[in-house]
């Protein structure tokens, strides 16, 4: 009787001891499964690298005394929607890049004076890229915005002609001035003529050549002010939080009732996808959905063209550019152009492109560099299949996913639609343009 | 009788408290494993890699903590030979590429700096990608010539 008391003791001690352990055991693994977010750790981090939360603040432009300046972004903003700037006196840098369609113009190629050689990439955010063009063959934003304004298809001017507008129309002249110091005399027609520009016109050039080259440096000057306000204005363009982003928030936050409220279990889906299987995070990655390099995904060429040498050409060309980083007109005094320098090359950048954002996405189509694939569904598709490249080698390799999947994708990539980040009044042609335009009108003879 | 009732009852208890100890030692054991799997991640990159010939030992620091993607940064490697001296005056090349993808660098990262005691600077190194990654270092020095693979996760 006692002994089987004792062994009773004894069993119940041990059973308890068992059963704690059990407990705790019970305990550890249910909330490992109960976990308030389904994603793993490795996921929630990588949402998190894609969260808008995690777009650092601009860096500065070293390159552009200007960049950061509002009388600037001011300039640049009147010079960006003002279609004097042109041969035609009809096309702005807005033709194309059209505020309410994220800064794209809806066509294949753009349209201005003539047809641009390639698709009419989105301004929103390119502030962060160290390249700029499908091809990458501009090193800022300053640089880039020079070029169009020459391109014998888009504004097709000259830069004698742009130079003379600022120094000409009082209120330019005047932001001008209080930014960059006195405007030169340029009244003299036969130091400098109404037209000139080292382009391939050969009259035009001609006049070009002909100037000193103590002129054609005073109008390079001026000219590359013009970039550098023009992209204090763009270094404004940017992404807002999109319903992905209040979704990443949710999850970070441990919030499931807020992440089933935001949503859908096909835009998870879809969100697994991403950053799984469909491998689209290897290249679109990062707060921008890029990550700002270069890839040759195997797009087909434009009907009719050869097809596009893109990267390869483009890192020759920005490397020779008299505007890039290491130009003496880089306002940078110890030229810090460690992208430029370290810039590589080699045949895999043959037919490679520049990746876009993804937050610029929604109705931004057609897509691609010269706008080959007219919908989010046919890049997917496009994804889906990759097949061999018309030149190089195309980087991508076939995903099989079913169309439930690239459905879910799609919803998904539906959910970084959103609008700019940027104050409303910046998104327009600036209220004084059209009364200043008004006031030219009524003075002519 | 009460003698067998004994034994019996001990050898129940005993079994009992084995098999809920052996639970308990277990799931201690998987706890210790996993952290120790997390300290081995944290110290991937104080890791010494031996060249192909065992000519060199090569370990690199990077300016990084943890490295990021798309933010170009430098390493500074440290070479010595199998016996542990230093080795100066080396020229060092560094590729780097994903196997899966067949792809290399986004950049050319180039040795701009020798630091003296057998540590070069390597600058303009940037990943573009999340995965696996290669990166091929080769050094020639007095005559030797080697080659050593740094495998990273990103």
């Amino acid at each position: 009787m006692t002994l089987g008391k004792g062994v009773n003791t004894g069993n119940r001690l041990a059973g308890l001891i068992g059963l704690a352990a059990v407990v705790g055991l019970v305990a550890w693994w249910f909330n490992r499964a109960v976990d308030p977010s389904p994603w793993t750790e490795i996921e929630t981090e990588m949402l998190r690298s894609l969260w808008i939360g995690s777009l650092p603040p601009l860096a500065p432009d070293p390159s552009n005394a200007v960049a950061d300046d509002p009388r600037a972004a001011k300039l640049g903003q009147q010079l960006f929607f003002d279609q004097r700037l042109s041969a035609n006196g009809r096309v702005a840098c807005a033709t194309c890049h059209q505020p309410e369609r994220r800064f794209t113009d809806g066509r294949a190629k753009g349209q201005a004076i003539g047809t641009s050689k390639r698709n009419t990439p989105s301004i929103v955010g390119t502030a962060y890229s160290p390249w700029l063009y499908w091809d990458g063959r501009k090193d800022s934003l300053w640089s880039q915005a020079l070029s169009p304004l020459e391109d014998p298809n888009e504004h097709a001017g000259t830069r004698m002609q742009y130079v003379r507008l600022i120094a000409t129309d009082s209120s330019y002249r005047a932001a001008y001035e209080a930014l960059f110091g006195p405007m030169p005399d340029l009244s003299d027609r036969s130091r400098f003529p109404d037209a000139a520009a080292p382009v391939a016109e050969p009259q035009l050039n001609a006049a070009w050549q002909a100037m000193t080259a103590r002129d054609r440096e005073l109008v390079n000057r001026i000219f590359v002010n013009i970039g550098k306000s023009i992209a204090a204005y763009e270094r404004l363009l940017m992404p807002g939080p999109s319903r992905f982003d209040a979704y990443v928030q949710a999850v970070l936050d441990r919030d499931e009732a807020a992440q089933h409220a935001t949503f859908s279990d096909d835009e998870i889906m879809g969100l697994r996808l991403f950053i799984g299987e469909a491998n689209c995070t290897q290249c679109h990655n990062g707060p921008l959905f890029t990550n700002h390099e270069f890839h040759n995904t195997g797009v087909t060429t434009f009907p009719s063209e050869v097809p596009d040498k893109g990267r390869i050409v483009g890192v020759r060309s920005v490397k020779s550019d008299p505007f890039n980083c290491l130009s003496a007109y880089s306002d940078d005094p110890v030229k810090d152009c460690a992208e430029l320098y370290f810039a590589r090359t080699g045949p895999e950048l043959i037919g490679a492109m520049r990746t876009p954002s993804l937050r610029n996405l929604e109705g931004t189509g057609p897509y691609m560099h010269k706008g080959q694939l007219a919908t989010p569904a046919a890049a997917l598709d496009h994804y889906n299949r990759a097949s061999l490249a018309m030149i190089g080698h195309n980087e991508a390799k076939p995903l099989k996913l079913s169309r439930r999947e690239r459905m879910q994708l799609e919803n998904f990539l539906k959910t970084l639609a959103a609008p700019l980040a940027t104050p409303t009044e910046w998104l327009e042609a600036p209220a004084d343009n059209d009364a200043r335009l008004a006031a030219l009108a009524d003075s002519a003879p | 009788m009460t003698n067998d009732m004994r034994s019996a009852g001990v050898c129940l208890r005993c079994r009992v408290f084995f098999r809920y100890t052996t639970v308990f030692v277990l799931v201690v054991a998987l706890l210790a494993a996993a952290m120790a799997e997390e300290n081995r991640a944290e110290s991937a990159d104080s890791r010494v890699w031996i060249s192909q010939s065992g000519l060199f030992e090569v370990s690199y620091k990077s300016q990084q903590h943890p490295i990021t993607i798309n933010r170009m940064h430098s390493w500074v490697l440290h070479v010595e030979t199998a016996d542990g001296q230093p080795v100066a005056n080396a020229d060092i090349t560094l590729l780097g590429g994903m196997p899966e993808h067949d792809h290399g660098l986004p950049t050319s990262p180039r040795m701009t700096q020798y630091l003296g005691n057998g540590e070069y600077l390597m600058e303009g190194i940037r990943f573009h990608m999340h995965g696996s990654w290669e990166i091929t270092i080769t050094i020639s020095a007095g005559g030797d010539r080697d080659t050593v693979v740094i495998l990273l996760e990103l």
